[in-house]
């Protein structure tokens, strides 16, 4: 790379590298969700995206009602969305498990088909409350903008908001799943469901509860994402071929695995969108995918539970 | 005695049913025939006092952002047509149908409004993947197309009426006054990957080096509806070109801005000159991510002139204060008015006879928000370039008019 001073190319690599971890962030928060519930519970939840937008739209009225009745309270407004956001879709998603999913447990394929129509209803609610156009909340000052960190690097404060809170997910849910004993119901339920509600574990109550948690992470991810992109009716279609990627990549049932294929995923599809252009990087990143699942179809981390 | 009743009660039991049978084909003829009555046209939907036309955009999905404004415009223009007497005596019939940002689904649903509904006249379509979808059923099925939309030109279709600017009408005159107002020498395309874009940097990008001597030192093309764009930012701020060149469509627009401000890209900083940005795109990117960069259209809501003001306060009224006009909407906005002078001129619906009045070059629209437009008889507008700069209320303060522009679909040297 003729041309360019040392600073220069260091600044970009700097910023490139950020770059990647930035999208790391991003999909690990989207898969994160759905690797819960297809991990541990072994449905395929088609709605994923949608419980994301549900987040969005949260945080979009949110931001309004403050907006119009208690304009001073516009800087702090964004983390409480969060948590209302996670709040919303996981109720939502409680609900889901309640009325739909429940019934179809032991017939995985029909699962698929179910939460399909539910992403189908819920986008038509969407457009029918919302309206057709994308709507973007205000975001608060402090989330806009760059951090310069040298004269040449800045650093978007978005993407490092973002980064922050899905460490905090992350942290969030390995303390649940394998330090509370919640999360030791949870695997024990997924390891052997018969033995499991033996001992006295409510195995139906447990199943609700990780459904409407990885809702609720997903409606978390909605919140986070406005602050990178607009949110219409549809936006969950444009996450959920990503963040399936992810999980399957990663192996179904290990939440390492998903860690792991994110990073990889991100880092390849950053890297490549800067040496080609951003629709060949796509195909190269998919291409390889694919490959690599023809060798390994459990994906990176093979799931370790007893057939 | 017996027999009788035994044979009426049979009869009648067959009479029943056929009736039953007949009953709905009954609803249909009847229907059918209302329709069928010719006025002046053959097989078109038009009675003794109404007219059907079509109108075909996205109601959903990713375009959806775009589009909602051009079909509220079209549905406006209808209305204010209706309300002063209609075309020929007749009241003009809607029938809506979505293309749900899906090409194939514009393919489908033109074949469904020509055949099916065997309407006069079409307005619909926004990308240029839409309309080249659309395109080969209109010529066949010899129906008649108001588009709206700003496009990359070098098409010409019997059967389309062209209401935005062809390229050379807004690319070239944005990129003269970039690079004399700026004095802009190098340049970095970036667009959304469909046939749009792309050939539009084709035409920029001969125009940058033949005409203005200049340099692209980038092109980049990502997909429609990607939200990413860390990487492209970071090429960008490597290359350090004078202007950005850019036609992000749809709700990628809205994550191309928010990341640019993020990674602390600024007008301050760098011009950036974007063909796909319009007031409507603005009510989802937000003022305050775009303040002080540039869009090239025809139309700005904020132009000052009392067509326009008239036209604003009717919208406002009709779609609510919320509303805004873009580019695409206000073109929107002329369709039913240029089909209403061509059919007024040739005397009938029939498409191919309000073609050629179309083409004889002396429609004229002396009402029309932007001013005055004038139809070529290569079927698009005489129309004049501006350059908008974005201020935070979301609205456009015009910093340079063209003159009036000759449409010119097909230029030399840029193909």
């Amino acid at each position: 790379m003729g041309g360019y001073s040392y600073d220069e190319l260091g600044a970009i690599f700097a910023m490139q590298g950020f770059a990647g971890i930035s999208l790391f962030s991003v999909l690990l928060l989207m898969a994160l969700g759905l690797a819960i519930i297809f991990g541990q519970m072994g449905v395929i939840n088609m709605a994923h995206g949608e419980f994301m937008a549900a987040g969005a739209y949260t945080t979009y009225l949110i931001s309004s009602l403050t907006e119009t009745y208690i304009p001073a309270f516009m800087p702090y407004y964004f983390v409480f969305s969060i948590a209302a956001a996670f709040l919303v879709a996981g109720t939502l998603g409680y609900l889901a498990e309640f009325i739909l999913i429940r019934h179809l447990y032991k017939r995985p394929l029909d699962t698929l088909l179910a939460t399909w129509g539910l992403s189908l209803i819920m986008q038509q609610s969407y457009r029918s409350i919302f309206g057709a156009r994308e709507v973007s909340p205000t975001l608060p000052d402090w989330l806009m903008g760059a951090y310069p960190a040298t004269d040449m690097i800045d650093i978007p404060i978005n993407g490092m908001f973002v980064l922050g809170l899905t460490i905090f997910t992350t942290l969030a849910v390995f303390y649940l799943m394998f330090k509370s004993s919640w999360g030791l119901r949870v695997r024990a339920t997924t390891q052997n469901r018969v033995m499991a509600g033996a001992v006295g574990i409510n195995t139906k109550k447990i199943d609700r509860y990780t459904f409407a948690l990885g809702c609720g992470i997903a409606g978390m991810a909605g919140a986070a994402f406005t602050t990178i992109a607009s949110t219409g009716p549809t936006t969950g279609t444009l996450y959920i071929v990503d963040t399936f990627m992810v999980v399957v990549f990663g192996g179904a049932a290990s939440l390492f695995g998903t860690i792991a294929s994110a990073f990889s995923i991100a880092q390849a599809q950053s890297i490549l969108e800067f040496f080609i252009s951003g629709s060949m990087a796509k195909v190269f990143t998919l291409l390889t995918l694919v490959i690599i699942l023809m060798f390994k179809p459990e994906g990176l981390f093979a799931s370790k539970v007893r057939r | 005695m017996s027999d009788k009743s035994d044979n009426q009660r049979s009869w009648g039991r067959r009479k029943v049913v056929r009736a039953l049978g007949a009953l709905p084909l009954g609803i249909i003829l009847a229907s059918q025939l209302s329709w069928a009555a010719p006025a002046t046209t053959t097989g078109q939907a038009v009675t003794e006092d109404t007219v059907t036309v079509g109108i075909l955009h996205s109601l959903t999905g990713t375009m959806a952002i775009s589009e909602t404004g051009a079909q509220e415009a079209e549905k406006l223009a209808i209305k204010q047509i209706n309300e002063s007497g209609g075309i020929l005596g007749r009241q003009i019939k809607i029938i809506q149908e979505d293309g749900a940002s899906d090409w194939p689904t514009f393919a489908e649903k033109s074949r469904k409004l020509l055949v099916n509904d065997k309407v006069a006249a079409v307005f619909g379509c926004w990308t240029s993947a839409s309309r080249k979808a659309a395109l080969p059923v209109f010529e066949k099925e010899n129906g008649l197309l108001y588009y709206p939309t700003f496009y990359e030109g070098l098409e010409q279709s019997k059967n389309v009426i062209y209401t935005g600017q062809e390229a050379t009408q807004q690319i070239l005159d944005g990129l003269n006054w970039v690079a004399k107002e700026k004095g802009a020498k190098t340049f970095y395309l970036i667009g959304s990957d469909y046939i749009w874009p792309r050939t539009s940097m084709k035409i920029a990008r001969k125009h940058i080096e033949n005409v203005l001597g200049g340099k692209v030192v980038g092109e980049e093309y990502k997909p429609l509806g990607d939200t990413q764009f860390g990487s492209v930012i970071n090429k960008i701020r490597l290359k350090k070109p004078d202007v950005i060149y850019a036609a992000v469509v749809g709700g990628s627009n809205v994550a191309w801005f928010k990341q640019l401000k993020a990674a602390g890209i600024n007008s301050k900083k760098q011009t950036l000159l974007t063909i796909s940005v319009t007031e409507d795109e603005v009510l989802g990117i937000g003022g305050e991510n775009l303040e002080g960069f540039y869009s090239i259209m025809k139309y700005f809501q904020s132009q000052d002139n009392a067509n326009n003001v008239a036209f604003v306060k009717a919208f406002k009224e009709m779609w609510g204060d919320d509303s805004v006009i873009g580019d695409v909407t206000q073109a929107a906005y002329l369709g039913p008015w240029l089909w209403k002078a061509a059919v007024e001129k040739a005397g009938t619906f029939d498409v191919d006879a309000v073609v050629k009045a179309s083409e004889e070059g002396d429609i004229e629209l002396t009402t029309a928000p932007e001013g005055y437009v004038k139809l070529h008889p290569n079927h698009h507008l005489w129309s004049k370039a501006r350059v908008g700069m974005w201020k935070k209320d979301g609205q456009a303060e015009v910093v340079y008019t063209s003159e009036l522009l000759e449409p010119d679909p097909f230029p030399e040297g840029y193909q």
